[in-house]
């Protein structure tokens, strides 16, 4: 391998350093001080000053203290389940209106495909935070939603929605909808059609071809798609900030409540820290199930 | 044909958008036959097995099969199978899912659906392959796989889609062979969409010539070989001559062509029409003197067991000429050509 090659190779592994690895370095470095009331708010973990015993002190410092608050405080804990379950609940219900959404997509005239594509990431032309302020106005109980039912007769009271998880739940599944619509679409139209002709000729009707050949055949994308919405989901903080309760506990919330609110830097450290590990479990068991569908073929 | 033919076929057509694909076909299909649909692409073969399949509704016409009509049968409730040209094979099955695809379509019992499978796996000649993967296979193997599934269920036609399209010839000639003898071991009715004349002339019972949405003709392989009705099915079955000229009544029937006269044994064409003679290699006699048409061989290729001719003629023109590897005729040699007034089969030309 020439200089010139081995140079652009290391060129993204370099970026990953500076810009991934080297802050994760940092968070993770914080996450075993202790809060203090300086600037940073927390005890230096390495200094050159006091020499080679100055660091060993330091070192000897170090501690799991606040990964061992998590134990005793249910907050944390509370936080972590309600974040699970909100990117779950969303990612599932994502994953059911974009597999009609990407399949009569996949099955449009071609000639339609590229304006239905551009419709699906129309959203991304405006900003995410507009768009998520938006929802208050709908969703709030003098807003737009409640109004029209109430004007209908169809509710006599507000749905009283926004301010709930219900509402962060609609955000998260509004905002996500297209990261899982495009790996769908990606997968659902690259699927041979004879595939399905052949399946029907061979006594499969339209349900059994569904589940029996375009379902499994896009598995790939609805693992692409569920990760791509339930990773960011469960670290959401905006969505849970704007659309939630005060109740609403989602980790993302949390983390960014001790950071700045309690100015317990350590605590949200280890909190973020456990998230990733948290997540990289998944991320890793589908990366597994990816390769193993690539190497069995198409 | 005697008795309820198995596939009927009357007056279909069918258009998309302005393109005609197929225009006022009939045809019947008998039980335990093998039939092909030959022609050009385009031609409307493939149109017209998707009607039979299910895939496509015809405009107007009607299909039945045993009598009954398939009007409305959507493709999974006919008891007709398959076999596609890219084979279709399912990625994410199994050699012996992919066999079992139909079967367990008929909710047939497992223990049925092993025996059944196994059983085609062997016609097929892969008997040990049913835990193989689609991709571990190679394309002659996916090809048997693929006849495998489309028959498993028992249909009772068997469509097969340019069947052997994508395999080298020498697989080709192997595969045919073995395609007409399951065929015949089944004694189902297959219907072949081929463009391919010569696997038409060689598995067929009956073909079907067709051009633009029309069938042209409909007989046995030696039927439309030697009799062609037109002069597109004698062009795309087999080498011809197509010699272009009129025909003269004068003093007995005659084919005027550009080099010479040639008898003809009856016409009904009138004196002074435009015809066009097809004349097979083989219809066309040579001797080294005599009688006949003067012409000297401008060349000569060797074809095994055919030696095949370009005569030229002195009259103008050349002719292809097959004969036997004995004949003797070498490059630069003077010969007499010879036509039987039987041979060859003429057509009425359009007025320029």
């Amino acid at each position: 391998m020439s200089l010139a090659r081995r140079a652009v190779l290391a060129l993204p592994y370099l970026w990953l350093l500076v810009f991934f690895i080297a802050p994760m370095a940092l968070v993770a470095k914080i996450s075993l001080s202790h809060p203090a009331e300086a600037r940073p708010p927390y005890e230096p973990v390495f200094s050159l000053s006091g020499g080679f015993a100055g660091v060993l002190e330091k070192l000897r410092l170090l501690s799991f203290d606040a990964y061992r608050g998590f134990a005793e405080d249910r907050l944390y804990l509370e936080s972590f389940l309600t974040s699970l379950a909100v990117a779950a609940i969303s990612t599932l219900i994502t994953l059911l209106i974009a597999y009609p959404f990407a399949l009569s997509m996949a099955r449009a005239p071609l000639r339609l495909r590229p304006i239905l594509i551009g419709l699906a990431v129309a959203p991304f032309w405006t900003s995410f935070l507009i768009r998520v302020y938006a929802w208050i106005a709908l969703l709030k109980d003098e807003g737009l939603i409640n109004h029209a039912l109430m004007a209908l007769g169809l509710i006599r009271e507000p749905l009283g929605i926004y301010a709930t998880n219900v509402a962060v739940v609609i955000g998260i599944v509004y905002s996500y909808l297209p990261f899982m619509l495009l790996p769908l679409y990606a997968a659902l139209e690259r699927q041979d059609p004879s595939l399905r002709e052949a399946a029907a000729d061979l006594g499969a009707t339209p349900t059994e071809v569904f589940w029996r050949v375009t379902a499994p055949l896009s598995r790939p994308g609805v693992i692409a798609g569920c990760l791509l919405v339930f990773i960011p989901a469960v670290g959401e903080f905006v969505i849970p900030d704007l659309l939630g309760g005060s109740d609403t506990l989602m980790i993302g919330r949390t983390i960014w409540n001790d950071f700045f609110a309690n100015r317990d830097w350590p605590a949200a450290s280890a909190a973020a820290m456990l998230l990733l590990l948290l997540l990289l479990g998944p991320l890793l068991l589908t990366e597994r199930l990816r390769l193993r569908d690539e190497r069995q073929g198409p | 044909m005697a008795g309820v033919p198995l596939l009927a076929v009357e007056r279909a057509s069918k258009r998309f958008g302005p393109i005609v694909a197929l225009e006022d076909v009939s045809l019947e299909i008998a039980p335990g036959e093998f039939f092909a649909l030959l022609g050009p692409s385009g031609c409307g073969k493939t149109t017209l097995m998707r009607l039979i399949a299910g895939f496509e509704t015809p405009d107007s016409g009607r299909l039945s099969l045993e009598g009954g009509d398939l009007f409305g049968l959507p493709p999974y409730r006919r008891p007709v199978n398959m076999m596609f040209q890219s084979y279709a094979l399912f990625p994410h099955l199994d050699v012996f899912e992919n066999v079992a695809f139909g079967l367990r379509r008929k909710g047939l019992a497992q223990e049925a659906v092993k025996k059944r499978v196994q059983e085609l796996l062997d016609i097929v000649q892969l008997p040990d392959f049913g835990a193989r993967r689609i991709d571990q296979i190679s394309g002659g193997q996916k090809q048997r796989v693929a006849l495998a599934r489309a028959l498993a269920p028992g249909p009772k036609l068997l469509l097969l889609d340019e069947p052997l399209g994508a395999l080298d010839r020498k697989l080709r000639e192997e595969t045919q062979l073995q395609l007409k003898q399951i065929q015949r071991r089944l004694n189902t009715a297959f219907v072949i969409v081929t463009h391919d004349q010569d696997e038409a002339l060689a598995l067929a019972d009956r073909i079907a010539v067709m051009r633009s949405g029309r069938i042209e003709q409909i007989g046995a392989p030696p039927d439309v070989y030697r009799r062609p009705q037109s002069r597109f099915v004698a062009d795309f079955i087999g080498a011809t001559n197509m010699i272009e000229g009129h025909v003269s009544q004068a003093d007995g029937a005659w084919f005027v062509a550009p080099f010479g006269r040639i008898a003809l044994a009856g016409c009904a064409l009138p004196d002074g029409a435009r015809a066009a003679l097809s004349l097979r290699p083989e219809e066309v006699r040579l001797a080294r003197d005599g009688d006949g048409l003067p012409g000297r061989v401008a060349q000569a290729s060797f074809r095994g067991e055919t030696t095949l001719l370009w005569v030229a003629l002195d009259g103008g023109g050349s002719l292809r000429v097959s004969c036997g590897p004995d004949a003797g005729f070498a490059q630069g040699d003077g010969v007499r050509v010879t036509i039987l007034p039987d041979a060859g089969a003429l057509f009425a030309e359009p007025k320029p």
